[in-house]
């Protein structure tokens, strides 16, 4: 369980590629420097879109012949910024530039009871947990939540593998997961319990609002974001700098930080996922509403909102208009 | 820590290296270690809720520490932030503080607490290895956490059945951990090394048997009709005051991968029965060593002698430990001659004779564990640290 942020660059073939539910496709890579894929990480993969060369993470679902296989799945975004569609034009043979398995969302070991779960296409960070805490005999639950089956990857796959162990709630089918329910047994279980969330934006806030509710030791509440979600689908925005008597527009598929790079003014970031707080700059005015996207502020930061993170907060505006943020940087 | 791609700082790792090829004919002279195992880590005794203790394991740099609920928790000794060691910290409950910026910490190596900040970002992790304690010792496991399976830790009962009594220390030898493997398989250097006390002619007189079955390889060896050496005679009037005679003697000695030798010894009345299963009329020990490595250089070895008679005399079991003591000392520092006479000479091999069979075995056997793993039996000659 090597938390391992940094990795070769390397080339990787594609073997196999094909669709595994409405709209997701799992993909096959063989890698030239195999290295075998804990529980929990995930690749950075280069592609090429009409906008030029962008990185993308994708978690590895399932990691074979000592990692020589690795296994992704992609969910082709209808509001892609280009990655998700690139992934799905890939064909068996097609050479891609990847880093080996990184990790930002390692399996603890030694929980009391293990609760995990997936919205939607979430579901690939989290298959691979499920099989370690099954092969170790681990107190474990897999919570499997989507909008209907027909969108939903692996359904019949985990359910073979964990049987009772799989809870299935699905939207269409009249049998939604409530958050509050899930939370308040959590609670009523072993206070060493740890909860794994991997899903959309609007999932995650409600777990981690109850779970804040309930007084739960934040530390033991597990998720990775790859920045991408928002309450709001992303729209061009601009950004007033008046220290520097500039403004800039943000492009629906970048970050004010790639908006402030392409401009040629200097900032500090580090994780660009919204989780370190490196990027940080003060708001000074808003015309529209903020989508703050980031980990590092909390509720009661972000609704006094004196603050965002460059890289991935956004804004979109209250009418058809763009939305204007006037923000000081350090 | 940023998730682009770093192409200068690729990181070299194990299954990049070429695996393990099939058994060669020259002994690899500095010895790879497993990773998919079970190593002490440390005495239970040193591992306390006081203060964290600093011990690397295969490679591998641990912060030791119990928590408020008295369980042995195994960190990986580099804070998350800025990778100042964890083992400098302080112990806070269920919690480790680093002694720098102060993050927090869990027995799981999760952050619990992060300075100037509402949130807790929610990569700031550590690695916390699998802990068993069993046999009095803290058992670390710094592979591949899922195959972590506390049944194959190696069988070291002795250490705290209530039939057996005794006591040791922990070597930090200047070797590698496989000389020490080669040293405790073959006895006959105590002929040798330990002329003063345990040695005599008949050992490299006496035949041996070797065999191996799975993970394990036994060498017994029997001397009938000798003279007792100064520490077995001493042994023997303990037990039976006033003792005079000749007896009959045996070590069989007995590795469990990948690197626990337990060697059951003692002295009989010669002609009572003791190779036949009588014992009665003789003094038992066992010498329980499990050997660390901590560098491709270092190892920690962790040996105990216990006995089964006279159970209540804690002068025997000091008198026992300190002829130990002084036993192992004479095999550290032929240890550490060794390690050195190999770095002065890279180009020369090592040759094998007979009486190494216990001892090739257990190469053989590691030999099989590395090849699992991906990686080779010879540390490559680049690297100094596995
Ligand atoms: S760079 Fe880490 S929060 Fe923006
Ligand atoms: S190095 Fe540990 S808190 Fe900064
Ligand atoms: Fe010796």
């Amino acid at each position: 369980m090597v938390v391992q942020a940094q990795s070769r660059r390397q080339q990787a073939r594609v073997v196999e590629a094909g669709d595994v539910a409405d709209g997701i496709r799992r993909i096959v890579l063989e890698l030239e420097h195999p290295e075998h894929a804990a529980p929990g990480t995930h690749l950075d993969i280069e592609l090429s879109t009409r906008d030029g060369r962008i990185t993308r993470s994708y978690s590895v679902v399932r990691s074979d012949s000592g990692g020589r296989l690795l296994t992704l799945s992609v969910r082709l975004s209808p509001t892609s910024r280009g990655g998700s569609k690139a992934m799905h034009a890939l064909a068996v043979g097609d050479e891609l530039t990847v880093t080996g398995p990184l990790q930002n969302f390692p399996l603890a070991v030694g929980a009391g009871r293990y609760v995990l779960v997936a919205g939607g296409i979430g579901v690939t960070a989290l298959v691979a947990m499920a099989t370690a805490l099954r092969r170790r005999g681990a107190d474990y639950e897999l919570v499997l939540v989507g909008r209907s089956r027909r969108y939903m990857a692996y359904v019949d796959e985990l359910r073979g593998e964990h049987g009772d162990r799989v809870r299935l709630h699905v939207d269409d089918e009249g049998t939604p997961l409530s958050v509050p329910d899930l939370v308040r047994d959590v609670a009523a279980g072993p206070s060493d319990t740890e909860l794994y969330m991997c899903g959309p934006i609007g999932l995650m806030d409600a777990i981690r609002a109850s779970w804040s509710e309930h007084a739960l030791p934040e530390s033991n509440l597990r998720f990775e974001t790859f920045g991408s979600s928002g309450r709001f689908d992303a729209e061009e925005f601009r950004v007033r700098l008046p220290q520097f008597e500039r403004e800039v527009a943000v492009a629906p598929d970048a970050s004010i930080l790639d908006a402030l790079d392409a401009a040629g003014i200097d900032t500090l970031s580090d994780c660009r996922k919204g989780e370190c707080g490196l990027c940080l700059a003060k708001v000074v005015e808003v015309d529209g509403t903020i989508d703050h996207r980031d980990v590092f502020l909390s509720e009661t930061q972000k609704q006094r909102c004196a603050s965002l993170c460059l890289c991935v907060s956004r804004a979109v505006a209250a009418d058809g208009d763009h939305a204007t943020v006037t923000l000081q940087l350090p | 820590m940023t998730l682009t791609p770093q192409p200068t700082a690729a990181a070299p790792t194990a299954a990049a290296e070429p695996a393990a090829a099939a058994p060669t004919t020259a002994a690899a002279k500095i010895f790879n270690h497993p990773r998919n195992a079970w190593y002490v880590a440390a005495w239970d005794h040193e591992v306390t809720g006081k203060q964290p203790l600093a011990r690397t394991v295969a490679g591998v740099p641990l912060a030791l520490w119990r928590n408020a609920e008295g369980r042995a928790v195994a960190l990986a000794d580099a804070c998350w932030h800025r990778l100042a060691p964890l083992s400098k910290g302080k112990i806070l409950g269920n919690e480790l503080q680093c002694p720098y910026h102060g993050l927090r910490y869990n027995a799981t190596g999760r952050c619990t607490a992060m300075p100037a900040q509402e949130t807790i970002n929610p990569s700031a992790i550590v690695p916390s290895y699998p802990v068993v304690e069993r046999y009095r010792y803290v058992w670390v496991w710094v592979g591949d956490p899922d195959l972590a399976d506390p049944m194959t830790l190696p069988d070291m009962h002795q250490m705290d059945d209530p039939s057996w009594a005794g006591d040791g220390e922990t070597i930090h030898a200047d070797c590698n951990y496989q000389l020490v493997l080669d040293n405790l398989m073959d006895l006959t250097h105590e002929e040798f090394v330990h002329s003063s006390s345990i040695g005599q002619d008949e050992l490299s007189e006496a035949e041996f048997d070797v065999t191996h079955e799975g993970d394990t390889v036994t060498v017994t060896r029997w001397m009938r009709e000798i003279d007792a050496p100064p520490f077995w005679l001493k042994n023997m009037r303990d037990k039976f005051p006033g003792f005079e005679g000749k007896v009959d003697r045996w070590q069989i000695i007995t590795f469990q991968a990948p690197g626990t030798i337990c060697i059951d010894v003692g002295v009989a009345k010669a002609g009572t029965g003791a190779p036949e299963g009588d014992r009665s009329q003789g003094v038992n020990g066992f010498v329980m060593n499990t050997i660390t490595p901590e560098t491709d250089r270092s190892c920690h070895y962790f040996w105990a002698f216990m006995r089964n008679y006279c159970l209540d005399s804690q002068t025997i079991t000091t008198q026992l430990r300190q002829a130990v003591h002084g036993v192992f000392g004479e095999d550290e520092d032929m240890l550490r001659a060794q390690q050195s006479a190999i770095d002065a000479n890279p180009e020369h091999e090592f040759y094998s004779l007979n009486i190494d069979a216990g001892g090739m075995w257990v190469r053989r056997i590691l030999e099989r564990m590395l090849a699992a793993e991906g990686r080779p039996s010879a540390v490559p000659a680049a690297g100094r640290d596995a």
